[in-house]
């Protein structure tokens, strides 16, 4: 029976929350490894991109919630994702071509680029706060909960309670299917795998006469369809603030690299490396030794490892020592 | 073109004869940031308390202006730079102000001291302002958090709480005051099982919530703000099932957070500064005339708008050193008791050279360097609002 208090306690405050996480990040790293792989630049504005995105859902869900239309128990917001998603597609290439396309055919250096995207960043976040305000939006409804501590507790007679968040199952659930259609795409259709070789030698794709502004057109739609599944996934599970997703970018950074740069796969593994470290490093373990261990083990303290106040430091620790140890990151990167 | 621009700015001086006895009061508050909910009603109180003295006309010193300035609450800068904005352009005689510690510590070091401001601030309660030096400038309308700590501790006691988990925001405020409550349930047999601080702004807040649930408790004390990273803490513990008792220090308070949380959140317990004392219940009422609801911290701005202009009559100076002096002899007794709404009657008291007892809204007595001497108010949140159950 303790064992079995001491693992729902590791699903609850772990695994679940972390995969929940890692969800998250993994959808953004991916869309900066994509933009990365094939328009050869470090995209800063995806955050601010995400942001938009989970700005559209809020105003569309308001909209559909005025007009009393919703999928009850499941949030109105992913009823309208579809909607919001093509709206941050419209987005993306707008800003494509008002900006990143007069540089592309400047030919730029990929540090200008990054620059540039800063530029974008900051635009996009401004344009974001004058439309919805600098506050919390709340803008989640439905049924909060698909599993209630307090319901598990009864059934199973465990002391610990398992919680399920609706948020948490829609945001694991979305990414797995959205995953799924990404690696399809890429590896099965013609235009995915005329992706994939533009990314891997652009000379040698253009010559063989793929066309690249589809190319480059392709590469916005996947980037615009993943930041705004991720903004509105963070925003719903979490809570909506214009200024987060300015912090959000860097632990999708180390994501991304830590997985390997380039490497879609890479990317997925590292949001879920940047997420479990970050809960399994300032999670304070006193509760699980007592499950496990005789009484006369159990320790004192909190068995912390890090206060919590360090969480965002962690992503930096493991990106530097990833960095040191296999500079590639866990999958070598820079190839689609 | 020199010539005539120098003319120009002449015939603007003629024109404008300067305002010499007017006084001018700044009101200096986080109208921007965690406590933006308060703010305005806060604002409110002290324009309604110096729109009384105005309307009595039995003011020496002429009208009473006044001038706004956004304290954010956290930022010191912008803090520093709206107050000094006051002093040097606005020529302000006194300041209604700051709100929150950090910031009130800041503009009284920097802007308040060096210039010869007095400054009273209404909510800034972070126990290490008592002994911050002042030049006998700086007073409080509502009491250090060692106080509010002691409070606290009882309450928590006579309910029935023997520990108690513990997070506080990260800044001079949170500090002080989880310090205090830890030193004085600690005292009285309690056990705090782990002191966590928490960053205000973020979107998530369960790893917080994580580390708090291992270490268990009967209740969460959330020092924190109810817009900001306290409500983020609540939240995370009721999705994860980790608490359901929450503590609520004054900057939780306000009918924002039970509404924002629902109904999990009844039968949470709480303190804000208050009083049962009749000045309360007439300050509301004057509230109600004056078109706004009282909410935490309103009479504490009221009574710090009061004691400025009080002070200013009963020393016949309008200047910040002079007056700064009269501030207690105002407050205290002996005198007759003065209540809000009568600010009128007690200007005539001291014209005629009478001693006046200022009580206020908030039963004020100031003690130690400028401080009040603070009476708390025992919240119950019960069906999604807050009430208040008890005084001490």
């Amino acid at each position: 029976m303790d064992y079995l208090n001491g693992i729902t306690l590791i699903l609850n405050y772990i695994f679940i929350p972390g995969l929940t996480y890692g969800s998250q990040l993994a959808l953004g790293a991916l869309g900066i490894t994509i933009v990365y792989s094939v328009l050869r630049f470090s995209n800063f504005a995806h955050g601010e991109f995400m942001s938009f995105g989970a700005m559209s859902s809020i105003l569309l869900s308001w909209l559909f919630m005025s007009f009393e239309i919703n999928i009850h128990p499941l949030p109105t917001a992913i009823m309208v994702l579809p909607i919001a998603v093509l709206l941050t597609i419209t987005y993306c290439l707008i800003v494509d071509r008002l900006v990143f396309k007069f540089y592309r055919q400047q030919n730029s250096k990929s540090v200008i680029n990054l620059i540039v995207s800063i530029g974008v960043m900051f635009f996009t976040g401004g344009l974001i706060r004058f439309i919805v305000g600098p506050g919390d939006r709340n803008f989640f409804d439905g049924e909060r909960f698909f599993l209630k501590a307090r319901t598990f507790k009864n059934i199973t007679g465990l002391n610990e309670g398992l919680t399920l968040k609706t948020t948490q199952g829609v945001t694991i659930l979305l990414s797995v299917f959205l995953v799924i259609v990404l690696f399809w795409f890429l590896n099965k259709t013609k235009t995915g795998k005329s992706m994939r070789a533009y990314s891997d030698n652009k000379e040698l794709a253009l010559l063989s006469g793929i066309n690249p502004e589809k190319v480059v057109l392709i590469t916005w739609i996947i980037t615009g369809i993943l930041a705004c599944v991720a903004g509105t996934l963070y925003g719903l599970d979490k809570s909506y603030k214009p200024f987060t997703y300015l912090h959000l970018v860097l632990p999708i950074f180390s994501a991304a690299i830590v997985g390997g740069v380039g490497n879609p796969i890479g990317a997925i593994i590292g949001g879920f490396v940047i997420a479990f470290s970050e809960l399994i490093i300032t999670f304070a373990y006193k509760k699980i030794f007592f499950y496990f261990l005789p009484a006369y083990l159990v320790p004192e303290g909190l068995l912390q490892i890090l206060s919590t106040d360090y969480k965002i430091a962690i992503s930096f620790v493991i990106l530097v020592i990833v960095l040191l140890i296999k500079p590639t990151g866990i999958y070598k990167g820079k190839i689609l | 073109m020199k010539k005539t621009l120098v003319s120009l700015m002449l015939s603007m001086f003629l024109v404008f004869p300067t305002y010499a006895d007017n006084v001018k009061i700044g009101i200096i508050l986080g109208f921007t940031g965690p406590i933006e909910s308060l703010a305005p009603v806060m604002a409110k109180s002290a324009e309604m308390a110096i729109n009384e003295v105005n309307k009595s006309g039995n003011f020496t010193h002429g009208k009473i202006n006044t001038v706004r300035a956004d304290s954010t609450c956290v930022d010191a800068a912008a803090a520093q730079a709206a107050a000094e904005r006051l002093i040097t352009a606005e020529k302000v005689n006194a300041i209604m102000g700051a709100d929150c510690s950090g910031v009130t510590t800041a503009v009284l070091k920097n802007v308040a001291m060096p210039n010869g401001i007095v400054m009273i601030s209404p909510s800034a309660t972070s126990p290490a302002l008592s002994t911050e030096p002042d030049n006998g400038l700086f007073f409080r309308t509502a009491p250090s958090d060692a106080r509010q700590g002691e409070v606290i501790a009882d309450l928590l006691m006579e309910k029935g709480f023997k520990t108690a988990a513990l997070s506080h925001t990260n800044n001079d405020y949170g500090k002080g005051l989880a310090a205090s409550i830890q030193k004085n349930f600690t005292s009285k047999g309690g056990k705090i099982t782990i002191t966590a601080s928490h960053e205000d702004g973020k979107a998530d807040y369960s790893a917080e919530v994580a580390a708090l649930a291992q270490a268990g408790g009967d209740i969460l004390i959330v020092a924190g703000y109810l817009d900001q990273g306290g409500k983020g803490i609540i939240q995370a513990s009721l999705d994860a099932d980790a608490f359901n008792k929450f503590f609520l220090p004054d900057g939780m308070i306000g009918d924002a957070l039970p509404k924002a949380i629902g109904p999990d959140l009844n039968g949470s317990i709480g303190s804000v500064p208050g009083t049962d004392s009749p000045g309360a219940a007439q300050y509301s009422e004057l509230a109600k005339k004056a078109g706004f609801k009282s909410g935490p911290y309103g009479p504490e701005s009221y009574d710090a708008a009061a004691l400025i202009m009080l002070a200013m009559e009963k020393s016949k100076s309008t200047k910040s050193n002079v007056f700064k002096k009269s501030i207690m002899d105002v407050a205290n007794a002996p005198g007759e008791k003065i209540f809000p709404g009568e600010l009128g009657k007690a200007l005539k008291l001291i014209k005629s050279g009478k001693d006046i007892d200022y009580v206020g809204a908030t039963a004020l007595e100031l003690v130690g360097s400028g401080e009040s001497s603070g009476s708390f108010a025992e919240i119950l949140i019960d069906n999604q609002k807050t009430k208040r159950v008890g005084y001490r």
